[in-house]
């Protein structure tokens, strides 16, 4: 099965005690496009974050290429939910762009010419070179996830978590999106896609996660996305873990 | 700087407070942090007076360190709260600002009373800021403080602008993004404590968010606005401690910078009300000319190539116009040479009928786009148009017609420009 690009084990993750991933355990291939599906709630940001070190895990560890995500940072692109941040913050769509170089810089170096070289290229790559120098607010929400994903290629990643890019962005958007990702599976990235709409699973991605607070499947979409995986993800809502989680949210807030 | 007069102490003393809160102010606001600075403020009124029941005398490094602590203690305060009872942040801020100065103004009664403490005079000055005590020694602790708070902006400033814009992504770099805003709330605090005799412990909130507040009116850029606001809280300082020479001094100088936010906030451009209502106001009378010229292209249109005359009531009645808006809207038509207008009647020019048939053809696009692909009934498409055909850019709009051209509900428009008389690409002048 070639390399290993990302693996979880034995993944739980707590937000104040009350768990929100069971005992996740997972194995994506090198070079794929991965969707991460489940119903709302179900942790799939959560899974994200905290393979990004974003949220403490109570238990298990995940491995980027065998070795810790500190140890791997930098080559680990990100692209959160473009409502996590101020769209009204004082800087161009560049500055934010450039961010994405800033790991690599480190403390104190200041990005220069080769930085924004950089920066223009993947602005092109996401069809935005010609708003460079816009305020980041006159942007529509699509062109605001179109500077998301040039952030992140200017990380120049391997491996890269996508946190709902398809959520309100206009059709044009959605397949440059889809373009983008192509491109980068074919010169060898992972990519894996917080993804809502069912019916685009099988069209965009390769490989999916199906979750659901624990891990219902984990495989290519041929043999993976099933009625009755699907089923299982999205039926039978008030799960035993689900009622236990609730039991101690309640007993904590009493 | 032992020469310097009182008025010029007090001058270059505001100014280093106003430049360097304006600088730490900006980060602070854009962070969503400006109430800190106003709970800081406040805190710092116990320490102050604790570290003057312990020292007995009014040293400002002494009882900046005072207030230092329990400002600390405050912001630890507020922390624990929303951490672990159920209190929102805001809240919690205003819970803990009002406790500490409450026992602030305690114990300032307690040190005035007679046979308490050494020298009192001037610790009163904290409440509403006294720069008239300014000492020179004083002055030196506010240029160090300006020194250390502005080398480390300049120094993180990649670093500050990131974990402003965006914590999670910082952290996802391997930023200790815990650090850094703890570093930015350390700068805020230092600037804070070292202002709080200058303009008092009540006005101490305003240094800190009016000129970044006012700055961000000017700019899209952080750098700038940075260089802005430093600028403004000079300014606020020096202009405010010159005019208000006879009124307290914290007052003036925070009601100085006020002048200055309502100046930016009416007459920047782009972001100022001035700007942002002119740009309504020429949007809405392009409006209205483009549904004048509409109207006259469909009331004439049965005539046409003949151009029609039409009459003003016909006009009206089309689009029930106000008598005083149409009266001013043909006016302005007669002058663009869009109309011909005699006592009774009113005619499109040949270029004022290019002008109409272009909108109209606009409209009606939209209206053929509108009912097939959102399902708007015949009877009210027109106004839906109407709502968005004005702001269409012209990329769109030929996206447009070339999609209905497609679905063959549009005759497909062939360029009309005639052919080049002459070769293309010969030098012909």
């Amino acid at each position: 099965m070639g390399t290993t690009a990302f693996e979880i084990h034995d993944m739980t993750v707590a937000y104040h005690r009350r768990p929100v991933l069971w005992d996740i355990d997972l194995q994506i291939p090198e070079g794929k496009l991965v969707g991460i599906v489940g119903p709302n709630g179900a942790g799939k940001t959560t899974l994200i974050k905290a393979a990004l070190g974003l949220v403490p895990l109570a238990s298990g560890k995940v491995e980027i290429y065998g070795q810790s995500y500190n140890q791997q940072r930098q080559i680990v692109g990100y692209v959160p939910q473009r409502e996590s941040v101020d769209w009204d913050f004082p800087v161009t769509v560049r500055d934010v762009v450039l961010m994405g170089t800033y790991g690599q810089l480190g403390w104190f170096r200041r990005p220069g010419r080769v930085e924004r070289e950089i920066a223009d290229r993947c602005l092109q790559q996401v069809d935005m070179a010609p708003l460079a120098n816009r305020q980041i607010r006159q942007l529509s929400g699509g062109q605001q996830q179109r500077v998301f994903l040039a952030r992140a290629l200017a990380q120049a990643a391997r491996l890269y978590f996508l946190d709902e890019p398809f959520a309100g962005v206009d059709a044009a958007t959605e397949t440059a999106i889809v373009e983008l990702l192509h491109t980068l599976r074919s010169t060898g990235k992972t990519v894996l896609v917080v993804h809502h709409d069912l019916q685009t699973v099988r069209e965009y991605f390769d490989y999916v996660i199906l979750l659901n607070m624990r891990l219902i499947a984990c495989g290519p979409v041929e043999s993976t996305f099933t009625q009755e995986n699907l089923q299982k993800t999205y039926g039978g809502r008030l799960t035993l873990l689900d009622e236990a989680a609730e039991a101690m949210r309640i007993r904590e807030s009493q | 700087m032992t020469g310097l007069a009182l008025s010029e102490k007090i001058m270059i003393g505001t100014a280093l407070l106003g430049g360097m809160s304006g600088v730490i102010g900006s980060f602070a606001v854009l962070r969503g942090r400006s109430l800190v600075g106003d709970m800081l403020a406040h805190a710092a009124l116990p320490g102050v007076c604790l570290a003057f029941l312990l020292l007995g005398t009014r040293n400002l490094l002494g009882l900046s360190l005072g207030a230092l602590a329990t400002g600390l203690l405050a912001v630890a305060a507020v922390t624990g709260i929303v951490r672990w009872t159920r209190t929102k942040e805001d809240a919690a801020i205003g819970i803990v600002l009002s406790t500490f100065f409450g026992a602030g103004v305690v114990l300032l009664s307690v040190i005035q009373k007679p046979g308490v403490g050494g020298n009192k005079a001037g610790l009163n000055g904290y409440l509403f800021g006294e720069p008239g005590n300014m000492l020179t020694g004083d002055l030196y602790l506010l240029a160090g403080v300006a020194f250390v708070v502005l080398m480390t902006v300049a120094l993180f400033f990649k670093e500050f602008q990131l974990v402003c814009f965006d914590t999670d992504f910082a952290q996802s770099q391997g930023w200790p993004t815990l650090l850094l805003d703890l570093a930015i709330m350390a700068a805020l605090a230092l600037v804070t404590i070292v202002g709080l005799p200058i303009v008092g412990v009540i006005l101490m909130a305003a240094m800190i968010i009016l000129p970044a507040a006012t700055a961000r009116f000017w700019t899209n850029r952080l750098h700038v606005m940075l260089l802005l606001a430093g600028g403004f809280g000079i300014a606020a300082g020096l202009l405010g401690t010159q005019l208000g020479r006879n009124y307290p001094a914290g007052a003036s100088i925070v009601l100085t910078g006020a002048a200055i936010f309502l100046f930016s906030l009416l007459f920047a451009p782009q972001r100022g009300m001035v700007s942002r209502l002119m740009t309504e106001f020429r949007l809405r009378r392009r409006i209205a000319r483009e549904h004048l010229l509409r109207s006259l292209y469909e009331l004439g249109e049965s005539q046409l190539p003949e151009l029609a005359e039409l009459h003003l009531e016909q006009i009206v009645a089309d689009r029930y116009w106000k008598p005083r808006t149409l009266e001013r809207l043909l006016d302005i038509a007669v002058d663009s040479n869009w109309i011909k207008r005699t006592d009774q009647t009113i005619q499109l020019t040949p270029v004022g009928l290019r002008h109409a048939a272009e909108l109209t053809k606009t409209h009606r696009l939209w209206e053929l786009y509108l009912m097939q692909h959102a399902d708007i009934a015949a009877d009210h498409v027109d106004r839906d148009a109407d709502e968005v055909e004005h702001l269409l850019p012209e990329s769109l709009l030929l996206q447009l017609q070339q999609q209905l051209a497609d679905e063959g509900r549009l005759p497909l428009i062939i360029s009309e420009v005639p052919k080049s008389p002459h070769e293309i690409g010969t030098d012909n002048t």
